[in-house]
């Protein structure tokens, strides 16, 4: 269902959610952005587990804030631990944060987790993205598996001389070596390559070549994004 | 740590921090001329990657951040660097978030335009040992900048986060030291094998 719409209106109605979702604050209204969030994930027909997977590495981020919250916030005690006291208010802070973050990441997976960075960045040109960020993202992720090859070839290389990870000085001093290395091959694979455009008669400028998209359902998605955004906020507001 | 996800930071922050970001970002692209597009993005997708190997400290691991060593090669075209590298991690693992954008770049991005104002000159000029250690310190330095960002976000955001806000500060010492170490020897081992490699090093 999502996956015919225009990238552009997808990343829009994206932003627009997201920036909806971060201003909640009742717990009900977050509920019902958590909730909806998963329908959409279902009906766009994205797998649920890479969903899942992700959300797991997401929560690292958000444990400290967490196990801290309901001992800092003022409010009704509910347990006690020695000299700290966790209240109501507190964990349902936590609580509340939990749906936000997870709706907010559920939705980016489901809007434009299955988009590839050539269409993302010229759908966030379409936003208004300057065209020399827009090329300089296409061509970094044109280039990431590579250099992902190189260091996985480079770090077999130190293992074939019995390098072991851990902490010492030669470990640093060897990761340091390998990140200057990489930098050195890399420069020099710049240089061929911008011999390669120059050949192809590359005269320093770039045109702004995107994939054609489809303008279908542009209208439609940004109209349901307003609407779900605008109901959200309301009921966030309602007593 | 440094890739705050949405739905944490308020509305105001997050929009302090789009402002900041979209300013560095105006300034960058101003010196980003069309012909050095293809080397620019090739180091930002080196950096990316060195970024993604998780270097071991003690018992647990670290991801470097490398804002100071993309600072000391690239100057202030590390906002570049940074914005493409969010956003590839938010596309490719959905790391971070859109609303939190601006404040993960500025937090990131920053500290290593400060170096590359500060350090680049004299990295470039000194002898390679010496270029290392002001690396190492570059390093460290714009790593605690970077924590003390995210801190200060979390705890303009809401008063609430005011105590987590300085645990996050720990947290980031031991990324801090991986990060001096591994940014000094990687400056040195460049400026005995490719010294023109460094920002400052040729007009």
């Amino acid at each position: 269902m999502i996956a015919g719409v225009a990238p552009a209106a997808r990343l829009f109605a994206a932003l627009v959610l997201v920036t909806a979702i971060a201003a909640l604050r009742h717990p009900m209204a977050q509920g019902v952005a958590l909730i909806g969030a998963f329908v959409l994930v279902l009906l766009a027909g994205r797998p649920p587990a890479v969903l899942l997977h992700r959300l797991r590495h997401v929560e690292g981020f958000l444990v400290l804030l967490l196990v801290m919250l309901p001992f800092t916030v003022e409010g009704t005690s509910l347990v006690a631990i020695g000299p700290l006291d966790a209240s109501a208010e507190g964990l349902w802070r936590a609580f509340g944060i939990v749906m936000k973050v997870n709706a907010a990441a559920a939705l980016l997976f489901a809007l434009i987790g299955d988009l590839d960075p050539v269409r993302l960045g010229h759908a966030a040109r379409r936003l208004g993205v300057p065209l020399r960020l827009v090329q300089v993202f296409v061509f970094t992720a044109r280039y990431v598996d590579l250099f992902r090859d190189e260091i996985r070839r480079l770090r077999e290389a130190m293992r074939a001389r019995a390098f072991t990870a851990g902490t010492s000085l030669h470990a640093f001093r060897s990761y340091g070596n390998m990140a200057g290395m990489v930098l050195v091959r890399a420069l020099e694979r710049a240089k061929r390559v911008e011999e390669a455009m120059r050949c192809r008669a590359f005269d320093g400028r770039l045109p702004a070549i995107g994939p054609p998209e489809s303008r279908a359902g542009a209208a439609a998605c940004t109209a349901m994004a307003l609407v779900a955004a605008g109901t959200l906020l309301a009921l966030d507001l309602m007593p | 740590m440094a890739h705050i996800p949405d739905g944490v930071l308020s509305l105001p922050v997050a929009a302090a921090g789009w402002a900041g970001a979209v300013a560095m970002a105006g300034v960058a692209l101003r010196r980003l001329e069309e012909e050095r597009i293809p080397e620019t993005a090739i180091l930002a997708a080196v950096f990316f990657t060195v970024s993604l190997v998780a270097v071991p400290v003690g018992p647990s691991s670290v991801h470097l951040l490398l804002s100071a060593l993309m600072g000391l090669m690239i100057g202030p075209l590390v906002t570049v660097a940074v914005m493409v590298g969010l956003a590839l991690q938010l596309l490719l693992f959905g790391f971070g978030g859109l609303t939190s954008f601006g404040v993960n770049t500025v937090n990131i991005a920053l500290p290593g335009v400060v170096a590359a104002l500060v350090l680049a000159g004299p990295v470039a000029r000194a002898a390679p040992g010496r270029a290392a250690l002001l690396a190492g310190i570059a390093g460290a330095v714009s790593v605690l900048a970077t924590g003390g960002g995210v801190a200060l976000a979390l705890a303009l955001s809401s008063g609430d986060y005011v105590p987590s806000a300085r645990v996050v500060v720990v947290t980031y010492l031991p990324l801090a030291a991986a990060e001096a170490l591994v940014t000094g020897f990687a400056i040195g081992f460049l400026k005995r094998v490719k010294p023109d490699a460094l920002m400052g090093a040729t007009p």
